[in-house]
């Protein structure tokens, strides 16, 4: 049918792992602001969920780096990481095979987009499944764009690989949604973990809900290294789901919550035409 | 010792080995003096600062079951010991003597 629904949030391990660390107030704020993008895209009744995440080296390492991947298996399964640790149990997430490989066919008309059969999800995915479909009933589709390993594909390559996602969610008769999950400002697994550049994080996000392409593609990642860290470079996910929605965007929350490492988020953008 | 981390992390198969003959999954990669000394005596200090990407290391860090605030207090300890991070993308920015998630 189409894209019926655009969002981005935050993916940050300490948002379900630390959560006792936390303020309970802003932990229940938040949470609530999470629930309730889960509930607008029971809303939009998708058929299947794609995730456009930045993974944390649970599947792709520098031997093999793909700037762009999707994940083409029937199930998947998360998190790598110690369940307790993040606070989220192990789990079968399951896919959507043929509609992985009717999207990717389409997409590499424009974008050189590598696929795995075999995929692990850390806490990038996990942590927003475990908020979105705790149930794990909706087909998942994870797409990564490299942040980890630099040289990183330029901003305006993720901005082609959401308008790939776009026209292939729009030729695709199933009902599509779209969430990208990354970080804005942060210095995660780092000694500085909790320092967030609130005001960047804002600019940046007033970029994101007018859409503003130019400005969102204008960053360099060396600025972006100096001032929002090396979480910084996970813009990329945001900006593809801008570049996929072609609509505005509204922001839902945002707060800086220094336990869970990162400016917590939560936006959902219109489907624009 | 990215291979090693990147491994031991994914693979649950690997974490029982590793837990039962460590020196045996250890010889299996290319790792120098100093990486094999790090990760043998679970220095995430260490490990830092020879460069593991962060979230490698965090990731490790739970798998050797670190409370949060111990790991990144061994991280900044790590520095304090043996200086700054010496590759990657995952440097200290904040001085030896700060704290920034306390809440």
């Amino acid at each position: 049918m189409s894209l019926v629904f655009a969002g981005i949030c935050s993916h940050a391990p300490g948002i379900t792992g630390r959560a006792h660390m936390a303020d309970k107030a802003l932990v229940e704020e938040f949470y609530r602001a999470y629930r309730g993008m889960a509930a607008e895209l029971a809303a939009a009744k998708p058929d299947a969920l794609i995730v456009v995440a930045a993974e944390h080296f649970a599947n792709f390492f520098m031997n093999n780096m793909p700037a762009f991947a999707m994940g083409m298996a029937e199930r998947y399964e998360g998190p790598i990481e110690d369940p307790e640790w993040l606070g989220i149990p192990r789990s079968v997430v399951p896919g959507n095979a043929p509609l992985s490989q009717r999207l990717i066919r389409e997409m590499m008309q424009s974008v050189d987009l590598a696929y795995a059969e075999e995929w692990k999800f850390d806490h990038g995915v996990m942590v927003p499944l475990s908020f979105l479909t705790p149930g794990y009933d909706l087909p998942v589709i994870p797409v990564n764009i490299n942040c980890q390993g630099p040289p990183l594909a330029p901003l305006h390559r993720a901005w082609a690989l959401g308008e790939a996602l776009r026209r292939a969610a729009d030729l695709a008769p199933e009902r599509i949604a779209l969430v990208g999950t990354g970080g804005i400002s942060h210095w995660p697994a780092t000694p500085d973990s909790g320092r967030i550049n609130e005001p960047w994080d804002r600019e940046f996000l007033r970029r994101w809900q007018i859409n503003d392409r130019q400005a969102m593609l204008s960053y360099s990642d060396e600025a972006t290294y100096r001032d929002a860290g090396q979480g910084g470079f996970e813009i990329r996910t945001f900006i593809s789901i801008a570049a996929a929605a072609q609509g505005r965007g509204r922001l839902d929350y945002y707060r800086p919550i220094p336990i869970f490492a990162v400016g917590c988020t939560v936006a959902t953008m219109t489907i624009g035409t | 010792m990215q291979k090693f981390l990147f491994d031991i992390n994914r693979d649950r198969d690997l974490q029982r080995q590793f837990r039962s003959d460590a020196q045996g999954v250890l010889g299996r990669y290319d790792l120098s003096g100093e990486e094999r000394r790090a990760l043998e005596d679970g220095d995430i200090g260490l490990i830092y600062v020879l460069g593991a990407n962060g979230q490698l290391l965090m990731h490790y860090a739970a798998f050797l079951g670190m409370p949060w605030a111990g790991y990144i207090a061994a991280m900044r300890a790590g520095v304090s010991r043996h200086g700054p991070v010496r590759a990657g993308v995952y440097a200290m920015t904040t001085g030896l003597d700060e704290r920034v998630a306390d809440s």
